[in-house]
């Protein structure tokens, strides 16, 4: 399974992709901003993207509504410093399966990630 | 800034380095700023739109990024573009977190990174600016906050 990350933080995009490590997921790419991630997502079709909102260019609540009219099925999981209730409620109206507030743990992420993709180890 | 506004940043901050490194931060006494720079060698700074105008901005040393990041990403990095990564992140986070409080109203910007001591790094808080002093291990840091 692919994954892509979307993160204006190199920082945060590294510290994901370390976390994936135990589980068993490519990496499909990554992208630091919501226009970025939108051309990237029409490439490589991961199964599984984390996205941030607070971006330059396109925030990720845009990049969300538009690769959910790319495609209806996608799995989005909203990571976002921004961790008032009503930002996450936002998020998964629009269509987003999961979101998780910034600073998270290790195993919040992966046991987010496991929920979502069902059969991942 | 009310005394209870002032107490949610401090929670945020402590919350922040407890979640990300198991070790929370201890806070200083809050003070207003007056004359003197608070201005360290890396800062992140967030405007805030909205009713709250103003700006967050926290400021650190090299050390103090560095072994965050190691915390984050297990290996200490000491890169300039990291190291402004680093406190862009802490800023976006803290800024990010207070929405909490504060309300969805409390419009955030992406972090602008400044290194080294910029004269102009206050005109965008609103006075009276608040300092925050945070020392985590050893390694002091401050945010400062001026708001309407």
């Amino acid at each position: 399974m692919k994954l892509m990350i979307v993160d204006d933080s190199s920082i945060m995009r590294r510290a994901i992709g370390k976390y994936l490590s135990v589980l068993d997921l490519e990496l499909a790419g990554t992208a630091s901003n919501g226009q970025e991630a939108v051309t990237l997502f029409q490439k490589v079709l991961p199964d599984l993207v984390t996205l941030d909102i607070t971006m330059p260019e396109m925030d990720g609540l845009t990049c969300l509504e538009k690769i959910l009219r790319i495609a209806p099925l996608a799995k989005v999981i909203v990571i976002s410093a921004l961790s008032d209730p009503q930002t996450g409620l936002r998020a998964l109206k629009l269509g987003a399966k999961s979101f998780l507030p910034k600073p998270f743990t290790e195993t919040q992420l992966v046991e987010e990630i496991r929920r979502i993709l069902g059969g991942v180890k | 800034m009310t005394e209870a506004e002032l107490k949610f940043f401090i929670d945020v901050v402590t919350d922040y380095f407890q979640q990300v490194s198991g070790v929370g931060a201890s806070m200083g006494i809050p003070y207003v700023k007056k004359e003197e720079a608070v201005v360290l060698s890396y800062t992140g700074l967030i405007g805030i739109s909205g009713p709250r105008k103003g700006g967050i901005y926290f400021t650190a040393g090299p050390a103090l990024l560095s072994t965050l990041m190691g915390e984050i990403l297990g290996v200490e990095e000491a890169d300039e573009d990291s190291l402004l990564d680093m406190v862009g992140e802490i800023s976006n986070t803290v800024a990010g977190n207070v929405r909490k409080s504060f309300g969805t109203e409390f419009l955030i910007s992406v972090p602008m990174l400044i290194k080294g001591k910029p004269d102009d790094i206050l005109f965008r808080l609103k006075p009276p600016v608040f300092v925050i002093p945070i020392n985590w291990r050893h390694e002091r840091a401050f945010l400062v906050v001026g708001l309407e």
